[in-house]
């Protein structure tokens, strides 16, 4: 008798259902053709191949690190490709105690990266300070560059980061094309002293 | 002859005498106090006579209530022969805190003395390059002096019953 119990039987792989396709965006479909607004088609795009830059300084990067391993797999959300680069990055993902001697380097990170860009804010010191509140630690980090979407927890779990990716998603999928170069856009960054 | 408390104890006072004070006897380490302008003249006596030639921890302590000496700078020094450590300290009043450098002495001194200098303000006389180490240059106080408060004083945002000060 064999010590382990192989599969005999294995069931065959359904490909058709293992591929999930990203749903097309409203327009109007006829004959050959199908037409819709450039934004929905860029939005489509880019909600689907954010290339997040994890900036992870303490615990909340721990829990980054299983979100991004293959049982919770943030790849399934179009991001394969986590990038070291700021230049090539879509996402700051700032995950940890930002301590006020670290807000000069997040905002120069922030400001190498190329727009269109997004920032999230992982668990309770990235978001507010935390417990972390002390002389040293920075209160927040939007206190030095605009955050999108803020996940709260000490530390989140997973799924509270892919509850929150999901939501910079909704965030990119509904962006204007033209917000970039609007007047309120170029303020928001003037407030924080880019540009 | 081996070294240990009582010799190390019986050398400091027949060399200082009553200058070298507070000798005492926490779990098994001495340690003992002078005043601040002697404390280059005792670390050179451990160096030289005794063999205290590693400097293993350097900093400062701050008592609000003890007049004229609130900050104490406190030194652990360690024989590496005979495996003997002790525990020195000077206090230096708030107003005036000059404690010359050990950084002659012990190069490792540098550091822990521009660590002390960050948290308490203790003006280490001497020092070569006495500025902030750890915390971020702009800062216009010592925080780790009781006179200030630990809290980041910018927030606006945090409810101070959450954090037991309601």
């Amino acid at each position: 008798m064999r010590p382990v119990r192989f599969n005999v039987h294995p069931k065959e792989a359904e490909i058709a259902d293992a591929i999930s396709m990203a749903a097309a965006p409203d327009g109007v479909s006829g004959d050959g053709f199908f037409a819709t607004q450039l934004s929905s088609v860029v939005g489509l795009a880019r909600k689907n191949s954010l290339w997040p830059l994890p900036f992870a300084t303490s615990c909340c990067g721990i829990e980054f690190m299983a979100t991004m391993a293959s049982h919770y797999d943030l790849a399934r959300f179009g991001s394969e490709r986590v990038g070291f680069s700021p230049r090539q990055c879509d996402l700051l993902m700032v995950m940890g105690t930002i301590a006020k001697k670290m807000a000069p380097v997040l905002r120069q990170v922030y400001l190498q990266m190329a727009e269109p860009r997004w920032v999230i804010a992982v668990g309770a010191c990235a978001s507010s300070g935390g417990i972390f509140d002390t002389y040293s630690v920075l209160q927040g980090i939007d206190q030095v560059i605009p955050v999108d979407v803020y996940v709260p927890g000490c530390p989140p779990r997973p799924e509270a980061i892919i509850d929150g990716f999901m939501k910079i998603q909704d965030l990119v999928g509904q962006e204007s094309i033209r917000r970039r170069n609007s007047d309120q856009y170029k303020e928001l960054l003037n407030s924080y002293g880019i540009q | 002859m081996a070294l240990n408390n009582e010799s190390i104890q019986t050398s400091l006072t027949a060399k200082f005498g009553e200058e070298v004070y507070s000798f005492s006897d926490a779990s098994g380490m001495l340690s003992f106090e002078s005043a601040a302008a002697l404390n280059l003249k005792v670390m050179q006596f451990l160096f030289d006579e005794l063999g205290f030639t590693f400097l293993t921890d350097l900093c400062g302590v701050n008592y609000p209530d003890n007049k004229d000496a609130e900050l104490v700078v406190v030194y652990h020094l360690h024989n590496l022969v005979d495996n003997i450590r002790l525990r020195y300290s000077v206090a230096v009043p708030l107003a005036k805190p000059d404690v010359f450098t050990a950084t002659q002495l012990f190069s490792t001194a540098n550091w822990m003395e521009r660590e002390t200098y960050d948290f308490f303000g203790i003006n280490f006389v001497g020092h070569p390059n006495l500025k902030r180490i750890l915390n971020v240059e702009e800062m216009d106080y010592f925080p780790l002096r009781k006179e200030f408060p630990l809290e980041d004083q910018t927030r606006i945002d945090k409810d101070d019953e959450m954090f037991g000060r309601g």
